[in-house]
C-alpha cells in the first residue's frame, strides 16, 4: 500500500527542499535529450562538437543557450544526468523492499486491465505513443511534472501554473474519458 | 565530486520516495487523473506546499541561497506543451521521472514509455526550428518570473509584492487544498443507482 498522503507529501515536499537547499531544483525530461544525444553521438560524432569556448551541435536545439546541453552529452557525468539514474536505483531498492510489483502488474496496471483487457500489445502501443507525446510536450514547455509542475509552482513560477493549467486541462477529460472501470 | 554524491542521495531518495507515494504506480495516476481517488492529488498539493514553505521561509531567515533558485521561461509553447504531456500522461500513466523508476522497478510497460520517450524528445530536437519561427517560444508577461519580487533573486516578479512572503502564502494555500480537496470527485455519487453500482469498489 502506499503511504498516507500527510507523510508521504510531507516526505516528497522535503526531497524538493533539500535539492533546492542543496543545489538546484528538480527536474527530469531534459535528460532525454541528453540520453538522445549520447546515442546519436556514438553514430555520429559530428553531433556535438568542442568549441574554443565550450560545446556546440550541428542539431539547432542542442546548440541552444551556448551549447548547455551539447556540454551535458559530451559530459554524461553530470549532476542531473547521474541524478536520473540514481531515482532508478532509488526506485527500484524501494520496490524491492515492500516485496515488488503485484501479480500482472508487471506487463500493465490492473486499472488497464479492468478497460481495455489483457492485451500486452495494446498496452506497450499506447504507452510507447503515450512517451511520444509525453516529452515531445515536455520538451516544447521546458520541462516536466518535476520541475515545471512541482519545482515551478513551489518556487511561484509563472510558467509552473501555466503548465498545470495544461497539464490538467487535458490529462482528467482524457483520464475520465478512458478509465470508466475502477480497479 | 561532492556534486555527484549529492545528485545519488538526493535522486535515489527522490525515487524512493516517488515509489512509496504511489507515484510510479499508473493505477494511482490514473485513480488521481479520473478524479476517483485523490489520495495522490493530496500528496503533490502537500509536497508543493511544504518546499515552497520550507523554501521561502529558509530563504527569509537566510539559511537558503536565494541564488539556487531555478525559474523557467513562460512562453505560449508552456501551455502547448502542458496539454500534450497531459494527454499523453493520463493515457500511459507514466511521466519522465515517474516512467524511469517504474521501469526500474519491473514495469516492462514503462520500458515501451521510456523508448517512446526518447523518440518524442528526438522528434522535438528536430523540430525545434519551426517552433522557434512560429513565434509561440517567445516569452510572455517577461518570461522567467515570479508571482512576486523574491528580494536576492536574479529573477523579476510579476507583481511587486514581496516574493517571499506571497511565496510563502502560496506554499499554505496548497496545503489547505490538500486538505480540503475530497476523496474523490463525481461519477459514483452523481446519482443514487450509480452510487450503489461503485459502492463495493470505494
Amino acid at each position: 500500500m502506499i503511504l498516507n498522503w500527510k507523510i508521504g507529501g510531507l516526505l516528497l515536499g522535503l526531497v524538493f527542499f533539500l535539492a533546492v537547499l542543496l543545489v538546484k531544483p528538480i527536474g527530469v525530461s531534459t535528460q532525454f535529450v541528453i540520453l538522445d544525444g549520447i546515442i546519436g553521438n556514438a553514430f555520429n560524432a559530428e553531433l556535438v562538437v568542442k568549441t574554443e569556448e565550450g560545446y556546440t551541435s550541428s542539431n539547432a536545439y542542442l546548440a541552444k543557450s551556448k551549447g548547455k546541453y551539447a556540454k551535458n552529452i559530451a559530459n554524461p557525468m553530470n549532476y542531473s544526468f547521474i541524478f536520473v539514474l540514481a531515482m532508478m536505483v532509488g526506485a527500484f531498492i524501494s520496490s524491492m523492499a515492500r516485496g515488488g510489483l503485484a501479480k500482472g502488474e508487471s506487463t500493465m496496471p490492473a486499472l488497464w486491465r479492468a478497460n481495455f483487457g489483457d492485451s500486452a500489445a495494446t498496452r506497450y502501443l499506447v504507452a510507447f505513443l503515450g512517451g511520444f507525446v509525453v516529452l515531445y510536450g515536455a520538451r516544447l514547455a521546458g520541462g516536466c511534472t518535476s520541475g515545471h509542475m512541482m519545482s515551478g509552482m513551489m518556487q511561484s513560477a509563472l510558467s509552473g501554473y501555466i503548465f498545470a493549467a495544461g497539464a490538467f486541462l487535458a490529462a482528467v477529460p482524457v483520464a475520465r474519458f478512458m478509465y470508466k472501470k475502477e480497479a | 565530486m561532492s556534486q555527484l554524491l549529492l545528485a545519488i542521495v538526493i535522486g535515489g531518495a527522490f525515487g524512493a520516495v516517488l515509489d512509496r507515494v504511489g507515484a510510479t504506480n499508473p493505477n494511482w495516476i490514473g485513480r488521481m487523473l479520473s478524479l476517483t481517488n485523490l489520495a495522490l492529488m493530496k500528496t503533490i498539493l502537500l509536497a508543493i506546499g511544504t518546499g515552497a514553505v520550507l523554501m521561502f521561509a529558509g530563504q527569509m531567515l537566510g539559511l537558503v541561497d536565494v541564488g539556487h533558485m531555478s525559474v523557467k521561461a513562460a512562453y505560449a509553447g508552456v501551455f502547448i506543451g502542458g496539454l500534450l504531456l497531459g494527454a499523453g500522461w493520463a493515457a500511459s500513466g507514466f511521466c519522465p521521472g515517474t516512467g524511469v523508476c517504474a521501469a526500474a522497478a519491473g514495469r516492462k510497460d514503462a520500458i515501451f514509455f521510456i523508448a517512446g520517450g526518447l523518440l518524442g524528445a528526438a522528434a522535438y530536437m528536430v523540430t525545434y526550428p519551426a517552433w522557434k519561427a512560429s513565434g509561440l517560444l517567445d516569452n510572455i508577461a517577461g518570461g522567467k518570473v515570479t508571482i512576486g519580487s523574491v528580494p536576492g533573486s536574479k529573477f523579476e516578479g510579476l507583481m511587486a509584492f514581496s516574493g517571499d512572503l506571497v511565496g510563502l502564502a502560496l506554499g499554505l494555500v496548497f496545503i489547505v487544498i490538500a486538505f480540503a480537496l475530497p476523496d474523490r470527485i463525481g461519477r459514483g455519487d452523481e446519482s443514487g443507482s450509480s452510487a450503489s453500482m461503485h459502492g463495493a469498489k470505494t
